[in-house]
């Protein structure tokens, strides 16, 4: 890469993460939330375990992927949210009077959005190992599984920027979390597929790719090295990782209407 | 042969989709090391000027080429050899001086050894290397500008656009700011291209002024050409004794033309030169006391006026939809 290509990602980059860390509010909510809304969960339908073909012992490791994807969910907002402002106060403007090229820009937020969603995806690990989940891919398993929170934290990133760079506003960005909500909820997130009695959930479930980057995540959890699942799970992270990108670069060139 | 402009402008036009034409047909040509004032009432169409020249919006029409290089064609070339500050002190409240800086360095590609030097530098030269490590969010508007104005200098460039740089700042931080850009003008031979919309800010610190007025470039020339273009000034003299009139009004007869005064003084339209000092000593050899006297030189505003017909106070025109979007609030 041109090392002034790398430079530029790199400042853009270590902005992002600076501006994170520098704004607990809203830094520590979207590592806490999930935690918070897991162990809720675990707590009341940990019963469910005891449903014959449930392929956990434990809720808490079932549902232990949950929080890798509404993580990036969160930060992902927050991300947008911040490049929106960057586009309503000028900064935007101040950036595309240097040298930086579009791609720094995207590279930069992105590359600080996925070192943020991996340190996330690290405090979920540490937090399922403390009650006590044992993560039946081991430590091998567990860099997967930080690979594809950092490719899934990548597509949901640009999905943000995406929406920052066509709008230009941050309460369009915040606009896009309940939608993404939704896919959530409708998805795998608490149940196996297979056992969801109401068949529209379980169609619903099935059609939803958020399903699949859950069933990946868990799969690392509580069943070991399962290689469709996983290939289903990055799959469809990168599928969603080159769309979002792919829009929020074109976005971008219509925003840096710079000649 | 005669050297380009720093800036020239050939019928530049910017109409936005849906909304007027901020921008209608501008010539302009300032030459290097100058300080231009661009003056007008708020959406009169500066920002959106400033926007085409610095590259960040296309023109729709005519050309503009700045540091010898066309701003629709040749972007990245005439963003090399600029720097701007742009309305709105467009900064981070998260970071801090410093950390503005060392992206700025390294956007621009600085080698990461002389990255920290420049910064140091340019923070000391305004004022700013006390507060470095401190977060932007904490700044005075004032500090806000400077800092503004360091990063606009990062990368050393050749001509500088500073939109409204002063709009909202106390007096004590508007003179430095005025001593700054009269310094890089004047010392390193920087072109200055500024847009305000405060009469004495074009006056003390513009080589020369641009008047734009509803997208038209109304007037042009050096302050006291605009000034002197229409009219001369006046000097009104009031006798501490009433019946001293008649000798007040032939003593300032020999300096210019009668003229309408206040009802119990005596004025004339100054011919060539302002000589103030030579009134007083003309009324004092006459041993003729004055209660008043006072000179009454055409400002600004009165070119403002006679080019517009309005004057500039409260004269803002709304601004284009799209303006407001891509370049802020004028």
């Amino acid at each position: 890469m041109n090392p002034l290509l790398r430079a530029q990602i790199a400042s853009i980059a270590r902005r992002q993460i600076v501006r994170t860390l520098r704004q607990p509010a809203s830094a520590i909510p979207p590592i806490l939330f999930p935690l918070a809304l897991m162990l809720v969960n675990a707590g009341g339908l940990d019963s469910a375990t005891s449903l014959p073909g449930f392929p956990a012992d434990s809720f808490y490791a079932f549902a232990l992927a949950v929080p890798f994807i509404q993580g990036a969910l969160f930060s992902t907002v927050n991300a947008g949210t911040d490049l929106a402002r960057d586009i309503q106060n000028g900064f935007l403007n101040r950036l595309a009077l240097t040298p930086m090229r579009g791609v720094a820009l995207l590279a930069g937020l992105l590359a600080g959005v996925v070192a943020l969603g991996v340190a996330q995806a690290v405090v979920y690990v540490v937090a399922g190992l403390a009650v006590g989940v044992d993560i039946q891919s081991g430590a091998a398993g567990v860099a997967v599984l930080l690979l594809l929170s950092a490719l899934i934290s990548l597509g949901f990133g640009a999905l943000g920027a995406m929406m920052a760079l066509r709008t230009g506003s941050g309460e369009a960005v915040q606009g896009l979390f309940p939608a993404l909500f939704v896919f959530l909820f409708i998805s795998s997130m608490n149940m196996p597929r297979n056992l969801i009695e109401i068949e529209w959930f379980r169609i619903a479930a099935t059609v939803n790719p958020v399903s699949y980057l859950i069933e990946g995540v868990r799969s690392l959890v509580i069943t070991g090295w399962d290689g469709e699942t996983l290939a289903l799970a990055f799959g469809i992270a990168f599928a969603l990782a080159v769309i979002a990108l792919g829009l929020a670069a074109h976005a971008l060139g219509g925003r840096m209407e710079r000649t | 042969m005669a050297l380009e402009p720093a800036i020239q402008a050939d019928r530049l036009v910017k109409q936005f989709k849906k909304g007027p034409r901020a921008v209608d047909g501008i010539d302009l040509a300032v030459g290097a090391g100058e300080i231009y004032g661009f003056l007008g009432p708020n959406g009169a169409g500066k920002s959106t000027t400033v926007h085409m020249l610095t590259t960040l919006l296309p023109p729709t029409s005519g050309s503009a080429r700045v540091a010898g290089h066309d701003v629709a064609s040749e972007g990245p070339r005439v963003r090399a050899a600029i720097g701007a500050a742009l309305q709105e002190a467009a900064l981070d409240p998260l970071l801090s001086g410093r950390d503005h800086m060392r992206l700025q360095t390294a956007l621009h590609g600085m080698p990461r050894g002389d990255r920290a030097r420049r910064s140091d530098e340019l923070l000391e030269r305004v004022g700013l290397m006390g507060a470095a490590d401190r977060r932007v969010g904490t700044y005075s508007g004032g500090m806000k500008r400077r800092l503004d104005l360091a990063l606009a200098l990062v990368h050393a460039p050749r001509i500088l656009f500073l939109d409204e740089p002063t709009t909202g700042l106390d007096p004590q931080s508007r003179n430095a700011l005025w001593e700054e850009v009269a310094r890089l003008a004047k010392e390193d031979g920087v072109t200055v291209f500024l847009t305000t919309q405060y009469l004495e800010e074009a006056d003390v610190l513009a080589d020369r002024v641009g008047i734009i007025d509803h997208g038209h470039l109304v007037a042009e020339g050096t302050p006291k050409a605009l000034k002197a273009e229409i009219g001369r000034p006046t000097v009104e003299a009031v006798p501490a004794d009433p019946d001293d009139r008649l000798r007040v009004a032939a003593i300032l007869e020999r300096f210019g033309e009668p003229t309408q005064g206040a009802p119990n003084g005596v004025a004339v339209r100054l011919e060539g030169e302002i000589e103030l000092a030579g009134i007083v000593r003309a009324l004092d050899a006459e041993e003729v006391k004055v209660e008043h006297l006072q000179l009454h030189a055409p400002s600004l505003d009165d070119v403002f006026l006679a080019k517009t017909g309005h004057s500039l106070e409260g004269a803002a025109a709304p601004e284009p939809e799209r303006e407001r979007e891509a370049v802020g609030a004028e």
